[in-house]
């Protein structure tokens, strides 16, 4: 390869790379969840943010896990998760401000049409969880330390059962997003608990309905954080603030409960 | 063209002064694992012009050869060529092999990839006119026939202007046209000083290039003398069951 | 549900949807880039690997074929930790950028072709050594000359590390993170798709990225045969 050629090359390259960067300075990372994306809440409201404000909001969705731990490496400047134990552990850690509550909906759970287990029509998670394991159906678990995750281990454990136990048997744990997991159960035919969301928004229910739904312990809070800027030099603090206040406002508020998926709202914005 | 050697081209000092010699082996030994194949070689060589090599198939003639060129390294023993060490030597050797080796690209950017920095271009279609292969530049080098790619070959050991030229049964089996060709190159080589070395069993050919001989059996020496000798009256029981057209084990 | 795929595959191709394009383009930039560099860096790699002798030669050989086995996730995640911004290049901020996956393939093909070069290489060079020991080439002059020579068996090395850069999805999706409009490749849309539960258009997508690699090779192909009518022998 001639060296001129090399040089041109890499110079277009650095060019390309400079350009794209250029594109992102006026952009933040927000580390979110995959509940959040897959449910397509983000398609609708980032055009209004952009336009109100100006700020390009790129979004990672990956799981309640292991977007606090990029959040933890500095590698997102805002934090929009569902697992307030968590969340609040980070910011007392120093790695965010502060913690502020954004929206809710609700987790189900979902199962075959033949329902296995006869819990169909339940509005008791507990009793349901219980029977379940009881009858050993097969259950499907994100398993992946997401806010999802963790709010069905509190469940199960509030149940007083120990799936993990029996991991492999009739609890598998896909340690996928939530649409991997909704994928795999309705291809084992197995019980899987989801946010309401996703699942509204899912495209392969195959012939899967909602089976528990209404339980007060399903509650889902989402909460939304600006990463430290003392810890993380790095961080957009200016256009992430801008993000979240947005976010927080009447106006962003209203967009968030306006999104609609079938005529079915499936977020409830509750900011204080 | 071919470098000329002040030694050898000069007639008058060859017959008057100490003669130098050409090609010096001393105890050489080659051992490739197990198998010792060249054993205990020993000859030197004053005559000028052609060295033939010869001896039945796995005598070891291909090995010397390759040993004389710096391609094996002798497990023990010395080499001297052109009276220098060897190391100083392989810088004006050039090999024919016995299957021509051409680049994947035509006739004439095979010459021009071996050619020495600086070589006029005129050098080079001059060489090829040679070999006769003018007409034929642009013609990718590895569609020729056997004959020419050889012809070929020795053009681009020929345009390094050795001093020293080996070569392993350049002319077995190809078309008697590009042997006559080669022969009468390397007999023009050899008028203009160059020492070669040339592997063949050809006895015809041998006779009709060959100032001396070296007869190799089993990876030894044989024999070495002149041409007309090894004709009339070779000593060895090998080069005489040799030449009887036996079969020699 | 395959015909259905093929159906949304026809439309999406017809409809000439914008974000098709988007990520069908930047799908072909990276990985095309990753491959020029790859070739870059992999080509003098193998060759040299295959003309020169050094002790643990073998070893090397051995190493370098293992690597050819590099899981993409890996990858992914060890770029991903050099070039998070608490990592040792975190401050070239390259994260979550098209750059970033670049990178990423470039590390996980440039395996592959060194490897494939080195095979064919080794090859060629039992065929070349010796005369190009008797002419005294040095390396430097060699190397590009193997490299030419060999030109035509090469390609189906490059083309298999084109390939596989095309269709992994490992790498990229944890380096670039899938960002829609920034990061977004074939491979993680079809990611995306499935998690969606939208099989019909995540294998819609398969099949158009199947069409690109089929018409990349063909075309590919035929320059090698005309090539080799040429007199390549």
């Amino acid at each position: 390869m001639k060296l001129t050629r090399i040089i041109q090359y890499i110079g277009l390259a650095t060019v390309l790379h400079v350009a794209s960067n250029l594109a992102i300075a006026e952009s933040i990372l927000v580390q979110s969840t995959t509940s959040t994306k897959n449910s397509g809440l983000y398609d609708y409201i980032l055009p209004k943010v952009k336009a109100d404000t100006g700020v390009t909001v790129n979004v990672v969705a990956v799981g309640t896990g292991q977007a606090i731990k990029n959040a933890e490496r500095c590698d997102g400047d805002v934090l929009l998760v569902h697992a307030k134990a968590s969340e609040e552990k980070f910011v007392n850690e120093g790695y965010g401000a502060k913690r502020s509550d954004l929206m809710y909906n609700d987790f189900v759970i979902v199962g075959p049409a033949a329902d296995p287990a006869g819990i169909g029509g339940s509005g008791d998670v507990s009793k349901s969880l219980s029977t379940i394991a009881a009858k050993q159906a097969l259950f499907a678990s994100r398993g992946d330390d997401s806010g999802t995750h963790k709010a069905e281990l509190r469940l199960w454990k509030a149940a007083g059962t120990d799936p993990e136990a029996s991991s492999g048997a009739w609890y598998r744990e896909t340690g996928s997003g939530m649409g991997a997991t909704l994928n795999a159960a309705v291809g084992m035919g197995a019980y899987a608990m989801t946010d309401r969301a996703t699942w509204t928004k899912f495209g392969n229910k195959g012939d899967f309905k909602i089976q528990v739904e209404g339980d007060k312990r399903l509650f889902n809070q989402y909460g939304v954080i600006l990463v430290n800027k003392d810890k993380c030099p790095s961080v957009k603090s200016e256009a992430g603030q801008q993000f979240i206040d947005w976010l927080l406002s009447t106006k962003g508020q209203k967009a968030i409960a306006s999104y609609t998926v079938n005529g079915n709202q499936l977020f409830f914005p509750n900011a204080k | 063209m071919f470098k000329s050697d002040p030694m050898s081209n000069n007639s008058v000092q060859q017959s008057t002064a100490v003669p130098v010699p050409l090609i010096e082996v001393d105890k050489l030994n080659l051992k490739i694992g197990d198998n010792h194949l060249l054993r205990d070689i020993s000859v030197t060589s004053y005559t000028p012009g052609v060295t033939m090599v010869m001896g039945p198939n796995g005598a070891g003639k291909s090995l010397l050869l390759r040993c004389l060129h710096g391609l094996f390294t002798p497990t023990s023993g010395s080499i001297r060529l052109l009276n220098k060490p060897h190391e100083a030597t392989t810088a004006f050797q050039s090999m024919v092999f016995q299957k021509a080796v051409l680049l994947r690209r035509n006739v004439i950017k095979n010459l021009e990839f071996a050619a020495p920095n600086g070589t006029p271009t005129a050098e080079i279609t001059e060489l090829l006119a040679k070999v006769h292969l003018n007409g034929k530049e642009l013609q990718p080098a590895r569609l020729l026939s056997g004959g020419e790619q050889q012809r070929l070959a020795l053009a681009r050991s020929l345009l390094t202007k050795p001093r020293l030229l080996l070569l392993d049964e350049p002319t077995a089996s190809l078309d008697p046209a590009s042997v006559l060709i080669i022969e009468r190159l390397i007999s023009e080589a050899t008028e203009q000083g160059v020492k070669c070395i040339f592997i063949s069993h050809d006895l015809g050919q041998a006779k009709r290039l060959g100032a001396d001989i070296i007869f190799l059996h089993q990876g030894r020496l044989a024999e070495h003398t002149d041409t007309e000798t090894f004709f009339t009256s070779p000593q060895s029981r090998e080069a005489k069951a040799y030449l009887n057209g036996e079969i020699v084990l | 549900m395959l015909d259905n795929a093929f159906v949304e595959a026809f439309n999406l191709i017809v409809s000439g949807s914008p974000e098709l394009t988007e990520i069908l383009w930047l799908s072909v930039q990276v990985s095309l880039t990753a491959l020029f560099f790859s070739i870059t860096l992999g080509l003098p790699i193998g060759t040299s690997l295959a003309i020169t002798e050094f002790p643990g030669k073998r070893a090397c050989v051995t190493i370098l074929n293992s690597l050819m086995g590099l899981p993409p996730v890996v990858v992914g995640l060890l770029v991903y930790l050099l070039l998070s911004r608490s990592g040792p290049l975190g401050v070239l901020g390259l994260l979550y950028t098209p750059t970033a996956m670049v990178i990423a393939q470039v590390v996980l093909i440039t395996p592959i072709i060194a490897a494939l070069a080195y095979q064919v290489m080794d090859d060629l060079h039992r065929e070349y050594r010796d005369l190009f020991q008797s002419l005294r080439i040095p390396l430097r002059k060699a190397v590009p000359t193997y490299l030419w020579d060999a030109r035509y068996s090469l390609v189906t090395s490059v083309l298999a590390g084109f390939g596989r850069a095309i269709s992994e999805v490992g790498a990229v999706i944890i380096v670039g993170g899938n960002i829609d409009h920034l990061t977004r490749v074939m491979t993680t849309a079809i990611a995306l798709e499935t998690s969606k539960g939208e099989l019909a258009i995540a294998l819609a997508l398969g099949i158009i990225l199947l069409t690109l690699a089929l018409i990349v090779n063909a075309a590919v192909t035929t320059v090698r045969t005309l090539g080799l009518k040429n007199a390549y022998v």
